[in-house]
């Protein structure tokens, strides 16, 4: 088995037998996403117009519940050293971590998405559109928040400045994700704005592994 | 022969200038035990012979070649064993090892008898987190014999072991060295390695700080 299969192979082992931290991520964004009906009252159409910057941000803000602990456990235990020693590029590593994390983060914010949407009254049309920004979207999220989840390994509270690193990284995505579904709404064509999704999940392809495997590397000296 | 040896190595760690002047040799089937007291830096020459630090001066040589020019082909022949277990506390014994052993690119083939080396068989589908130390430790030592490595960096191997345990580990490295393998250890417990080079870290200790603090 490659270096690649190997370690998204125990990741997502290791995600199914503390099941507890994806379902936790997925609650967390449903919960929240519930809050906002009670703060800003019941009008269906107030909360129509707030669906999708509602999705946008708490699924934003669930991720970043997930981050520390995409790197934080191997480094704890000795295992970040032994990644790092290992024969092959460690940004390969890092890229299947990410898909690790997106499988087990990123996919069931998309499933739970549309339950969402439902609530909130959106109309049933730009369905299939919301699904598609964020199966754009979230990966890049996932991306972003490896770099800043590496860079503070080691860190005193590392968990505190993730968000202070990731957030205004996270801005593009939540813009192009809610104006997608916002032009759809309102008869326009989504495409630009998941196009500007797509070449946002191709940078941060490109450049998250190597950034974070450079990170990786000054944490375990 | 290939040779892996040191030369005029300095190690600084914060403002601390570790050791200077470190010089080791390792042929095939040599042995160096890394002897000193707490702090001279056993643990830093070690990673910085499997380079994950880098020295702050002097080379590292594989066969004549500095080790820098070709990292990759220096981490595929080492086995590293640090103060940490790297155990998933969620998988059991035989998949933390099995999972290393196929990110070496070895396979699973060897994992029975890497557990068996170490007596662990009984506990091969014991969760990680239900282990002792002394099983940690020895789950983690097993995983040198599940992929075959030229080079083994053991860092406080025995921390932990019961006597039998003890010579399971000499036997596992007598076989390593039987076969060519090499072996650096740094220990405070004695390990049976016949012909092993003695390296007393604190002999090469710079008391020179690189910065002068203030007086207090």
């Amino acid at each position: 088995m490659s270096l690649f299969a190997n370690v998204v192979a125990r990741d997502l082992r290791l995600a199914l037998r503390q099941r507890g931290d994806a379902v936790m991520v997925v609650l967390f964004f449903v919960l929240a996403a519930m809050l906002f009906p009670f703060a800003v009252g019941p009008e269906p159409n107030l909360l129509a117009r707030l669906a999708a910057g509602v999705i946008w941000v708490t699924a934003l803000l669930a991720v970043l519940l997930s981050l520390e602990r995409l790197f934080l456990a191997d480094f704890e235990d000795g295992s970040l050293e032994l990644l790092v020693l290992a024969p092959g590029p460690l940004s390969l590593t890092v890229l299947a971590k990410v898909l690790a994390h997106w499988l087990t983060t990123g996919l069931p914010l998309i499933a739970a998405a549309p339950l969402i949407a439902l609530l909130y009254n959106m109309d049933v049309s730009a369905l299939p559109v919301l699904a598609l920004a964020m199966l754009l979207g979230t990966p890049s999220l996932s991306l972003t928040g490896a770099v800043g989840a590496a860079l503070t390994l080691g860190a005193r509270r590392g968990g505190v400045l993730v968000p202070l690193l990731v957030l205004p990284l996270y801005i593009p995505v939540l813009i192009f994700g809610v104006a997608a579904i916002d032009a759809t709404l309102a008869g326009l064509s989504a495409r630009p704005h998941l196009l500007f999704l797509a070449a946002i999940f191709l940078v941060m392809l490109v450049v998250a592994p190597l950034a974070a495997a450079a990170a990786l590397r000054q944490a375990v000296e | 022969m290939s040779l892996f040896s040191g030369r005029d190595l300095v190690c600084v760690r914060g403002d601390r200038r570790v050791f200077a002047g470190l010089a080791f040799d390792l042929p095939p089937g040599g042995a160096v035990l890394l002897s000193g007291p707490n702090g001279s830096g056993k643990s830093s020459l070690l990673r910085l012979m499997a380079g994950l630090l880098r020295p702050a001066g002097g080379d590292l040589i594989w066969d004549g070649a500095p080790i820098a020019a070709d990292p990759e082909a220096h981490r595929a022949r080492l086995r590293y064993v640090g103060h940490l277990n790297a155990i998933k506390p969620v998988l059991t014994a035989a998949e933390n090892v099995a999972f290393w052993a196929r990110h070496a690119g070895a396979g699973e083939a060897d994992v029975g008898r890497a557990l068996a080396g170490f007596a662990l068989t009984p506990l091969a589908h014991v969760a990680g987190r239900l282990l002792s130390s002394g099983q940690r430790r020895r789950v983690a030592l097993a995983r040198l014999l599940a992929a075959p490595g030229e080079v083994w960096l053991l860092d406080e191997p025995s921390v932990g072991l019961d006597q039998a345990s003890l010579a399971h580990l000499s036997t596992a490295i007598a076989m390593h060295r039987a076969a060519g393998g090499r072996v650096a250890v740094a220990t405070h417990t004695p390990i049976d390695m016949p012909g092993a080079q003695t390296l007393a870290l604190a002999d090469f200790a710079d008391s020179v700080p690189l910065t002068v603090g203030s007086d207090w």
